[in-house]
């Protein structure tokens, strides 16, 4: 008992003296800019390479472009979604965002209780009223919403066009409407430049972990390259690793999504969807700064650079000159409304 | 032994526990840059400084007791129940269910003892499962429950995507009737906060299992099995029957757990609505050492940690009050002899 109770008084004078050693670097916690933003990650969301860490790019853009102090928060479990949107409106942050579908309850309900402070959600869902007209989200909540069917559509012409055989690939995570968006994008922009293709639609499932199977994204991808598929693009998660690594496996090509992918498989990846929520977020912090912040639903499409294809030195050698004057006059008709690509599956 | 002595064997280790985890916590804190007096200060007034952060200590504490004390009560009979996780969750779903099924604008009152028995029969189903493979046929509890949470929550989350859930959403529709009362709603100060009255059960619940260990039958046999389930059968014990019964009671009461979340809170099943309370859990039980109070005591603890670690999150990473949950448990673990001579029965079966 006595060794035990000299450690305890020990430890504590270790730890009292070194509550007195203030680093020269520390930030003051109270610090405070002209505008402030607030941040919440979905759990564990930090460092997944294309939605969390595109919304955490995008305010440090804006952090260092426009001056704005910024604060993430990153939950822990369930209840720390609405505790961390919660903690930095009652800090009085000006516009505080919500990375995910996931944050739509929490984020109207904070809306309504904290109305001189502006809220935004990224991919936040709109309901609907039972006859179906949308019901408009408070008038300080701005809902960040991606055309995602017309990045699809981009990807799924130029799928057609280097396929080189009738066959392109799909394969989706979890089935459900969200998903399905990407699906109808991409068969539109199949069937626009080659009508008599077929596309092959394969699902991983229809639970959420269809969104972190890598070994069914193989799987099926493999079946596919072996009907004679010679594109793939999926619209899932960490299942596409799987998709990716059947690509490399059979020297055949995938399309990634959300964010640049090229790196999973240099060489195998044609090109990526990608969904800019960096631009999003950065563009929501940006009407804050400028005073013109008004709630409502933004759609970020091709037109607002919200999604898009990669094409980079990385790519350009798998994609010909005369494809990619095809695709980017496509993105003009679309811009432009001549094309409207649908979004839900016909 | 003397009651002093006793208490201090009580108290120590833990108390060395934690000076360690503050001093590693100030050791990494200087590390990243900060100072640790201000990431404590930024901690205590986030968690216990304010009435929203006091709120949802007590919020999360509430499901750390209820899934502390069915470990707890695991280990008081020699078993480790790893699979408080699922059996919490069980027990948030099958209240769900019920909520779903009732009519509207019955009394919560009334609603309650449904709630509390459909989520004890949904964690103490789980709980059973290891209980009855282990009664029969030996199998271990530790790897039976490791593996029923995998397939429990995957089963769960099938039923509410693919069955339940409202479009667009992970989650359950909302009960129609029977919602506890928020903290909130009687003191305004708490608004918004995720406390309420489930937090009266969880002590309800401590009480009680205090009680059935200490001052039943039922109590002293399954402590008897926990200490030396041999002598225990020669003393005319029924010991199979202690095993599987303190299994399924155990996962009943990381069931009613899930009532916290679901019938307190928000009203609903959600995927993933406590993760990771159900292996913090067995943190609580180790610090708390199995003992009733001071599982409450450590579940307060941990709660702390998790929403301070919220509070900080402006000066240092989240990740860091991962690690300083880690270090108590780590050093709590070496020095709280439960552990240790549940650590020597392992040795000593595998030898046979």
């Amino acid at each position: 008992m006595r060794k035990l109770l000299i450690l305890v008084g020990v430890l504590l004078v270790v730890h009292v003296a070194l509550l007195f050693v203030h680093p020269s670097g520390a930030a003051q916690p109270s610090a405070r800019a002209a505008v402030n933003v607030g941040v919440v990650f979905d759990l564990g969301g930090r460092g997944d390479k294309s939605f969390n860490d595109g919304a955490y790019l995008g305010a440090e853009r804006a952090a260092k472009n426009l001056g704005v102090r910024v604060r993430f928060i990153e939950p822990g479990e369930g209840s720390d979604r609405e505790s961390g949107l919660r903690l930095l409106a009652a800090e009085g942050m000006q516009l505080v965002i919500g990375v995910g579908f996931i944050f739509t309850d929490d984020l109207t309900q904070l809306a309504r209780e904290y109305p001189n402070t502006r809220f935004a959600g990224v991919d936040y869902s709109v309901s609907m009223d039972t006859g179906g007209r949308i019901i408009p989200p408070p008038a300080n909540l701005a809902a960040l919403k991606f055309r995602e069917e017309q990045g699809s559509f981009l990807v799924g012409a130029m799928a057609a066009l280097l396929g080189q055989s009738k066959k392109v690939g799909f394969v989706g995570g979890m089935n459900f409407p969200l998903i399905h968006k990407f699906e109808a994008g991409y068969t539109a922009g199949v069937k626009r430049v080659c009508p008599d293709c077929e596309v092959v639609v394969q699902y991983a499932g229809v639970t959420p972990e269809a969104f972190r199977n890598p070994g069914k994204g193989k799987e099926l991808a493999l079946s596919q390259y072996q009907q004679g598929v010679n594109v793939i693009f999926h619209a899932s998660g960490s299942t596409g690793l799987g998709v990716f690594e059947a690509a490399r496996q059979t020297g055949k090509l995938a399309i990634g999504v959300d964010a640049d992918q090229y790196k999973e498989a240099p060489g195998y990846v044609l090109t990526s969807m990608v969904k800019r929520v960096d631009n999003a977020v950065y563009d929501a912090i940006s009407r804050v700064v400028d005073k013109r912040f008004t709630g409502g639903i933004y759609q970020y499409g091709l037109a607002e650079d919200g999604v898009g294809y990669v094409y980079d030195r990385h790519n350009q050698s798998l994609i010909p000159p005369a494809v990619r004057a095809r695709l980017e006059t496509l993105k003009q008709d679309i811009i432009a409304g001549r094309i409207t690509v649908p979004n839900t599956r016909q | 032994m003397s009651t002093r002595a006793q208490i201090e064997e009580a108290i120590l280790p833990p108390l060395v526990a934690l000076m360690l985890a503050a001093v590693v916590g100030d050791a990494l804190i200087l590390i990243y840059g900060q100072s640790p007096a201000d990431v404590y200060a930024l901690l205590i007034e986030g968690t216990w400084g304010n009435a929203y952060g006091l709120g949802q200590v007590l919020y999360k504490a509430t499901t750390l007791v209820f899934t502390g004390l069915a470990v707890g009560l695991g280990l008081r009979a020699g078993l480790f129940n790893i699979g408080a996780e699922s059996q919490l969750a069980a027990g948030g779903f099958c209240a769900a269910l019920v909520g779903m099924a009732l009519p509207p604008g019955i009394p919560a009152i009334l609603c309650l003892p449904l709630y509390l028995l459909a989520a004890a029969f949904g964690g103490g189903l789980v709980g059973a499962v290891p209980g009855v493979l282990k009664a029969r046929f030996g199998a271990h509890e530790v790897i039976v429950t490791i593996m029923l949470n995998f397939i429990v929550l995957a089963l769960l989350n099938y039923l509410t995507s693919a069955k339940v859930h409202v479009p667009d959403t992970l989650h359950t529709p909302e009960l129609k009737s029977g919602a506890l009362p928020r903290v909130g709603d009687l003191l305004p100060s708490f608004h918004g906060s995720a406390a309420n009255a489930t937090s009266l059960l969880a002590i309800a619940a401590a009480i009680a299992l205090g009680w059935f260990l200490f001052r039943t039958r039922a109590g002293f046999e399954l402590r008897a099995v926990g200490l030396q389930s041999r002598a225990a059968e020669y003393a005319g014990i029924n010991v199979s029957g202690v095993v599987w019964r303190a299994l399924a009671i155990s996962g009943a009461v990381a069931g009613v757990g899930g009532l916290n979340y679901v019938v307190g809170y928000k009203h609903y099943y959600e995927e993933g609505f406590a993760t990771g309370a159900g292996f913090l859990g067995i943190a609580v039980a180790l610090v708390g050492r199995n003992h009733p109070v001071g599982i409450v005591v450590a579940a307060l603890l941990f709660a702390t940690l998790s929403q301070g670690g919220l509070a900080v999150n402006a000066l240092v990473p989240k990740q860091m009050v991962d690690v300083l949950q880690a270090v108590v448990i780590l050093a709590v673990s070496t020095s709280v002899p439960e552990v240790r001579q549940l650590l020597r029965g392992a040795r000593g079966s595998s030898e046979k």
